[in-house]
């Protein structure tokens, strides 16, 4: 099968800063893979590419069987088809929990008001917040708004998703509700990119963790070999970090 | 000794032709203000996103604007639109077109500013979630940043249209009656001076304190909290 997501020979510099160095990857569609690595590693860069949130210098990216790094490419169906998830969830602080949801699908698939707010509403039960629907972001908390953010994406039925450290701004108690309904997602067959340092969540739920260090994808494995017997020092010391807390 | 009488015997002419503007001469405070304060913030915005610009050709003319209204008098671009451009036009213009011509002309800059520093308020993941969406730059910038920046810019933006109605009282220097000027002829014929421009600062300062008050309820608005 035709893969999801295919880096081939990717490269990318911020300034003189070699962000991504010849990264070639594929992501097999319903395939979850985690993306780890220290700070700076590459990781969110790498994420933001598969929707062109960055582009990139040289090497190509295919999303669905379009090249998204041709001129051709057409931006608005490959973010229709592409959701993301953000650390900060970034939602619209003047619009209710309901009016985040129902935006995209409004604006820029024209949906009629009242099949859009039925989406809305029952994402918002998926996410498991049916009840605050008419709140602002600001009356909710982060674990909320994140899963309003995840709702919000799941609003234009993407084929893919992706989470940059979905958690990493959460208080600890918030940080299972959020990946109670990634997990959902995942065994609904989404094919998901998450970058995250929630290890217990790769080793449930990922198909494959990717380790990634100065812009370079050093070791990809299924999650058992990756936590049992890291191949490279740099995933060892990496591993040896993270767990030991 | 106070004498009110002479506000009383001049009301009509004072609110009527020289505060609304309705009457046998070009003037009216109400009647420059509004409309310079609806055309100065509609240019002020084509200003202020321009001057955010990526293409150098919208953006640099958008700056050199900025600069150079920003750094001359009021009062100097009201004796251009008076003496200097219909000269060069060869075509009489009124005192009121002059006026209001020169106030948004001028007031767009400072305008352009306050929406320019509004649009940057708004944080950039804000974008980026509506870009991800599928907005378009402008969907993005209409349904997600504009009316966040709009909340931010409330307060200096209502400080600017105090100001601005406030100097309208300058366009009386090129003969436009209004409420400063209207008063200005009362005082001619009355010589009652402390009457009169007590009155008009009474009437000033109920607008502009009513602006104020009217824009602290726009900040409160819970809805956006």
């Amino acid at each position: 099968m035709a893969a999801a997501i295919e880096f081939r020979q990717v490269n990318k510099w911020f300034g003189k800063l070699h962000v991504l160095v010849d990264v070639t990857l594929g992501v097999a569609p319903g395939e979850v893979v985690v993306v780890c690595g220290p700070s700076g590693s590459g990781k969110s860069t790498l994420i933001r590419c598969v929707n062109a949130l960055e582009r990139i210098q040289s090497g190509e990216i295919v999303v669905l069987g379009d090249s998204i790094t041709s001129p051709r490419m057409n931006l608005t169906r490959l973010r229709t088809q592409v959701g993301m998830v953000f650390q900060s969830f970034n939602l619209f602080p003047h619009m209710t929990a309901l009016e985040n949801i129902m935006l995209a699908p409004m604006k820029v698939r024209n949906a009629p008001r009242e099949d859009a707010e039925k989406t809305a509403r029952a994402l918002l039960l998926r996410v498991g917040i049916p009840d605050k629907a008419g709140n602002y972001p600001a009356n909710l908390s982060g674990g909320q708004q994140q899963r309003v953010a995840i709702a919000r994406a799941l609003a234009m039925q993407p084929k893919i998703m992706l989470f940059d450290e979905p958690t990493s701004a959460l208080d600890p108690e918030m940080i299972n509700e959020v990946l109670e309904v990634m997990t959902d997602l995942a065994k609904s067959g989404m094919t998901m990119m998450v970058v995250t340092h929630e290890m217990g969540f790769a080793r449930r739920v990922a198909h494959r963790v990717i380790f990634m260090d100065g812009g370079q994808v050093i070791e990809e494995a299924d999650p058992e070999t990756f936590f049992a017997s890291p191949k490279s020092d740099r995933s060892r010391q990496f591993l040896s970090k993270i767990l030991s807390h | 000794m106070l004498d009110p009488g002479v506000i009383v015997r001049n009301f009509k002419f004072l609110i009527v032709q020289g505060f609304l503007g309705i009457g046998s001469f070009a003037g009216g405070t109400l009647r420059l203000a509004i409309p310079a304060i609806v055309l100065g913030f509609a240019l002020g915005i084509v200003v202020g996103l321009a001057r955010l610009a990526n293409a150098a050709w919208i953006r640099v003319p958008a700056v050199m604007y900025v600069e150079l209204f920003r750094g001359v008098p009021l009062v100097m671009v009201i004796f251009w639109m008076w003496f200097v451009i219909p000269q060069l036009l060869r075509l009489p213009i009124p005192e009121y077109g002059v006026a209001l011509t020169a106030f948004v002309i001028f007031e767009a800059a400072y305008f352009g500013e306050i929406v320019r520093a509004g649009v940057q308020s708004v944080p950039r993941g804000q974008v980026e979630a509506a870009r991800a969406l599928g907005l378009s730059g402008a969907k993005a910038m209409r349904y997600v940043v504009l009316p966040q920046a709009l909340r931010n810019m409330v307060p200096s933006l209502v400080t600017q249209m105090i100001v601005l109605f406030k100097d309208t009282s300058l366009a009386s220097i090129i003969g436009y009656v209004d409420l400063t000027k209207a008063a200005q002829i009362v005082n001619n014929r009355e010589i009652r001076p402390f009457e009169l421009y007590l009155f008009i600062a009474v009437v000033y300062w109920i607008c502009t304190y009513s602006m104020s008050r009217m824009a602290r309820r726009l900040e409160r608005r819970p809805s956006t909290a």
